[in-house]
């Protein structure tokens, strides 16, 4: 196991950023999910939360209980210990899609751009099995790794005013589902019936960090069966048979 | 617990708000909370509610309320002329009310968000571990018009003389401390220094998410580029146009641009109290 070089900068009177080196990759994910379930089972004084991204891990903590010096202290000791175990996750799950061209109004100019038909576009992006990088931005939408080369594709000049919840998407090197509706700039494709986040739930988020999600095409009707099954409360997302 | 707060009118932007969110950044899901946290905390200080009791936020224009029980409240924060039945009602202390009381509120005085405790804290919906109103987490983002607030009914026990002198920067002094963000050392020398000389000026694109900033052009270098993470409440942004966001209680959890200050508790307070146009000036902290 490669050993990552940490920075460690003091964001604010009561935050303590670590940062890993600037790539997107699964190893240094892995590197610092490792580091934050170490953290948080070691229930060090003074440590509120922990929040990951993709080559950052932020501690929030309470000043009048621990500082950075002492914190940076702790997790050097903790990352340099060989001994914290890996808490790799083996879960993918399965998310449907529905690719019918009436919710994804990006489909049609996004396929001529690339220069290949519509049914091509949607197989490629149902294809791969993509990494949980972490959630932000809205509660509840995962920032996705693992999106094909030849589907890269810009945000939209001006972003829109509205997209639906459930909106799946392509933005600049990434791929997303809007949780909720909102404003946004990324091009979209289909929509997904499932709910991303559910404030009621514990926790509300089915997925998290470190987690993989496969998208399987459905038509419009099993996409109203499922959404209902959803409103229901009735409908269980499927787990993957085994890491591809 | 059969009392309540029922409201005639809402008002522009109201809403229960507490300490916020704690625990579920890794969600997505914002902290929250009142803007300002410091007369938040002044308004449930005067009845000895517990720290995270939830109170009423109000901004601006202020709702009408009818209070169907007896209770005990306090109001801090801007003084938009709050009135009990069409009478001054005194801030910064502590009130009694008898049940079929109105409270409505006038012009806007000075500063931008009232706060108004109850005894006991507003008894409103809880989810995940907090009070605090937000779009797609509480059923509403905002106080709306025939809602029922529940409420403890309370009668004062002791004497109602308990008088707090409010701070007098919260709303005057433009200065917001901060400590040095991230990602400052992108900034050019020149605008390292700058940063903390000019005078910026809250833009109207100000609401509870964060505030925009006009005044400084500064810049970084172009061919920079950051991966997204986090952000915080008081984190000031530097976007690729050259204007300063600063991120309040709403706030996104990630985000993509350099972060190049990070603000105290107290100029987020203070800032929480400025209007379109008032200048702020950045002040190092140590």
């Amino acid at each position: 196991m490669e050993q990552f070089d940490l920075t460690f900068k003091a964001f604010g009177q009561s935050a303590l950023l670590i940062e890993w080196p600037s790539r997107l990759e699964e190893n240094i994910l892995n590197d610092i999910l490792r580091l934050q379930s170490a953290l948080e089972n070691e229930l060090i004084e003074g440590v509120i939360e922990t929040v990951n991204a993709y080559n950052s891990l932020t501690v929030l903590f309470n000043p009048f209980k621990t500082n950075v010096v002492e914190l940076q202290r702790v997790v050097k000791t903790l990352h340099l210990k060989g001994a914290i175990p890996t808490t790799k996750s083996d879960k993918i799950w399965k998310v449907p899609v529905c690719y019918d061209s009436s919710f994804g109004i990006d489909l049609k100019e996004l396929s001529q751009t690339k220069e290949m038909s519509v049914e091509e576009l949607i197989q490629l992006h149902y294809q791969p099995t993509y990494l949980v990088y972490f959630i932000g931005f809205l509660p509840g939408f995962l920032y996705l790794g693992g999106l094909p080369k030849n589907l890269y594709a810009p945000r939209r000049p001006s972003p829109r005013v509205k997209i639906d919840r459930g909106a799946v998407a392509i933005g600049g090197m990434q791929t997303g589902v809007y949780p909720s509706e909102s404003p946004g700039g990324w091009n979209i494709i289909g929509n997904s019936p499932i709910d991303f986040f559910n404030p009621k739930s514990n926790p509300p988020c089915f997925a998290k960090a470190g987690d993989r999600i496969k998208f399987f095409p459905v038509n419009m009707e099993e996409y109203e069966k499922i959404r209902a099954e959803v409103l229901r409360g009735e409908y269980k997302i499927e787990l993957h048979d085994s890491v591809s | 617990m059969t009392a309540s707060v029922d409201v005639l009118a809402p008002g522009l932007l109201t809403s229960i708000q507490d300490r916020g969110r704690v625990g579920f950044k890794k969600f997505g899901v914002p902290v929250s909370g009142a803007m300002d946290q410091q007369s938040a905390a002044l308004a449930n200080h005067l009845l000895n509610n517990m720290a995270d009791a939830a109170v009423m936020e109000i901004t601006l224009t202020g709702p009408q309320l009818v209070f169907n029980s007896e209770t005990v409240i306090a109001i801090t924060g801007a003084d938009i002329s709050p009135s009990i039945n069409g009478s001054i009602c005194p801030m910064n202390r502590p009130v009694q009310l008898t049940a079929g009381d109105t409270l409505s509120f006038g012009a806007a005085k000075k500063g931008v968000r009232t706060y108004m405790a109850v005894k006991g804290g507003f008894q409103t919906e809880v989810v995940m571990n907090s009070f605090s109103f937000y779009p797609g987490i509480t059923r509403q983002p905002l106080i709306k018009k025939g809602d029922c607030l529940p409420i403890y009914a309370s009668r004062s026990s002791g004497q109602l003389k308990s008088v707090v002198k409010e701070d007098p920067t919260l709303f005057v002094s433009p200065e917001l401390p901060c400590a040095l963000g991230p990602e400052f050392e992108l900034l050019k020398k020149e605008h390292q220094k700058k940063i903390f000389n000019i005078e910026f000026s809250v833009s109207s694109d100000n609401n509870r998410m964060g505030y925009r900033l006009n005044g400084g052009s500064l810049s970084y270098p172009d061919s920079y580029s950051m991966l997204t993470s986090s952000v915080l409440p008081g984190t000031v942004q530097l976007t690729p146009s050259g204007q300063l966001i600063v991120l309040m209680r709403d706030c996104q959890t990630t985000g993509g641009y350099p972060r190049v200050l990070q603000l105290s508790e107290t100029a987020i307070n203070r800032l929480a109290q400025k209007r379109t146009q008032d200048k702020v000036l950045f002040a190092p902290l140590d």
